[in-house]
């Protein structure tokens, strides 16, 4: 079967040059043809992501979720999309138009932009930059713009209470993942997708950083905004955030936004650390590829969304805490002592390379543990001690008697 | 190189039109009856006083500051990181003198208490 995208290509080449087409206007017709195909594909992934999300959330509460329209309820996201076109759209007053409107185009629109670099398979990638790690992390910031302006635009306290909360959670926790993805950068000496994924041919990245990807894991999941980091939509504290005033198709496209930015970060992890579309015959069959990649995607997808509902809301104060005080430093630590190990390990075997890179990434993360478990236990006994406000009030002088 | 950018530039003015038409759809099939009391702020049924535009904390100020300083200088990071292999000792050590400029910036953040939520 070879390679069905090189050829469709080759076709389309052969195609357009018997039209008599320039060049030049050929390579714009092929990519404008790529983007729509890449685009279509990722939007209707997205729409099943709407069924993924309502059934396996079911699945952890107990409940069955849709199961009425098609088999197992495939048909129910679509069912979905139809109500949400049919509701009636509600600006609110005081809304500044033209940005409430741009911010939800602004949200999905970037999470698109997103899948131009990640590999789907060695021949399947929309365009192999050569500096797509840093693309990723540029336009993956761009997706708060969006929720900013949601928050800002809305004329509404508590959307701009999510909005500032939003620019603290992105801000801060880009610091740990920035430097977390240095760790695969430095790995395969690139920062093209592509060349990451290909660089992990004897070894995937989680046997030599699996810090690293953890760090990744869990900044990613501040990024989108999930609990435990969803304190930027907490319903308890400021109803919805940024989208509160959102109905209808905007409401939606928020809503597809967050679902597929989701599987979007499970796929740049599964790309860097998991070795993307690699596994058993995926060089000879490119398409056998896009099935590994979205295997190992949809992996961390369920373990985003495990996470979510196993974990409760955690507050501002920890949210700052745990990313600056936890995850910055660690992240600095993996970062120096990868670079260093890796330097000093020139010309030996793989395997004592993935020993040494393994078993020092163990030796940070006991240390580390032990750190946390010490200052847990002073946290503990500064709390057993007797506080002060909890002491009865002194008994006023009664003015009667006596 | 040129043709990868050129994709990337149709991304960009693309992307933007397929959640465009979701919201076009809405506007010819949903209906539109808005009134006074509809397009209120919605603030759980109690109406908004003063001015929606609140303040807001220092703390959001500090903390994006801590954070440009950073991100700044950890881009610089990436081009050493990428040319890892030519690197000679002293680059490495350089690199590694530059991560520490940057642990002594969060130390000093730290005991200066700017990463306090009060």
């Amino acid at each position: 079967m070879g390679d069905p995208i090189t050829a469709i290509s080759l076709w389309l080449d052969g195609l357009l040059a018997g039209w008599g087409l320039a060049p030049a206007l050929i390579i714009v017709i092929k990519a404008l043809l790529g983007v729509g195909a890449l685009a279509t594909a990722v939007l209707l992934v997205d729409i099943f992501l709407v069924w993924v999300e309502r059934k396996v959330v079911a699945r952890f509460q107990d409940r069955l979720g849709p199961n009425r329209l098609g088999p197992f309820g495939l048909i129910q996201p679509f069912a979905d999309v139809i109500k949400l076109l049919i509701k009636e759209d509600i600006t609110p007053v005081g809304a500044d138009r033209i940005v409430y409107n741009l911010a939800p185009i602004m949200a999905l629109a970037t999470v698109l932009l997103l899948w131009a670099v990640i590999p789907l398979a060695p021949t399947v990638v929309g365009t192999d930059v050569n500096v797509g790690v840093l693309y990723i992390v540029g336009v993956g910031a761009l997706g708060t713009l969006g929720i900013i302006m949601a928050g800002w635009a809305s004329n509404n306290k508590y959307a701009l209470i999510g909005a500032f909360r939003t620019v603290a959670q992105m801000v801060s926790y880009e610091v740990p993942m920035v430097i977390a993805l240095l760790v695969p950068v430095l790995l395969a000496r690139s920062m093209g997708i592509n060349s990451i994924v290909n660089a992990q041919d004897s070894y995937w990245f989680i046997l030599v950083a699996p810090i690293a990807f953890l760090l990744t894991l869990i900044t990613s999941i501040a990024e989108l905004g999930r609990a435990p980091f969803d304190l930027v939509e907490a319903e308890s504290e400021i109803v919805a955030g940024f989208h509160i005033e959102y109905t209808g198709m905007k409401f939606g496209l928020f809503y597809a936004g967050e679902l597929l930015h989701a599987l979007t970060l499970s796929g740049i992890v599964a790309s860097l650390f998991l070795g993307g579309w690699r596994g058993p015959g995926a060089e000879s069959f490119p398409l056998l590829g896009i099935v590994y990649f979205f295997a190992k995607a949809f992996f961390l997808y369920w373990v985003i969304m495990w996470v979510k509902y196993s974990l409760p809301r955690i507050r501002i104060d920890q949210m700052l805490n745990l990313n600056w005080k936890f995850l910055t430093p660690l992240s600095l630590v993996v970062l120096v002592v990868t670079a260093l190990l890796d330097k000093a390990l020139v010309g030996v075997q793989p395997w004592v390379y993935v020993l040494v890179l393994l078993a020092a990434n163990l030796v940070i993360a006991w240390v580390t543990l032990q750190i946390l478990r010490s200052r847990a236990r002073k946290e503990r006994q500064r709390v057993a001690e007797p506080r002060p406000i909890a002491r009865p009030p002194a008994a006023p002088v009664s003015s009667q008697g006596a | 190189m040129l043709n990868d950018w050129l994709f990337i530039g149709i991304f960009l003015v693309l992307a933007p039109v397929f959640p465009a038409l979701a919201l076009v759809i809405p506007r010819i099939i949903a209906p539109r009856k808005p009134n006074p009391l509809k397009s209120q702020t919605y603030e759980c049924g109690i109406e908004t006083v003063g001015d929606t535009s609140v303040q807001f904390r220092v703390q959001y100020y500090l903390f994006t500051l801590v954070f440009l300083i950073f991100d700044v200088e950890i881009v610089f990071l990436y081009p050493w990181a990428v040319a890892y292999e030519q690197l000679d000792l002293f680059a490495v050590v350089a690199g590694i003198l530059f991560i520490f400029l940057l642990v002594d910036g969060l130390i000093f953040a730290w005991r200066k208490g700017a990463l306090e939520w009060e």
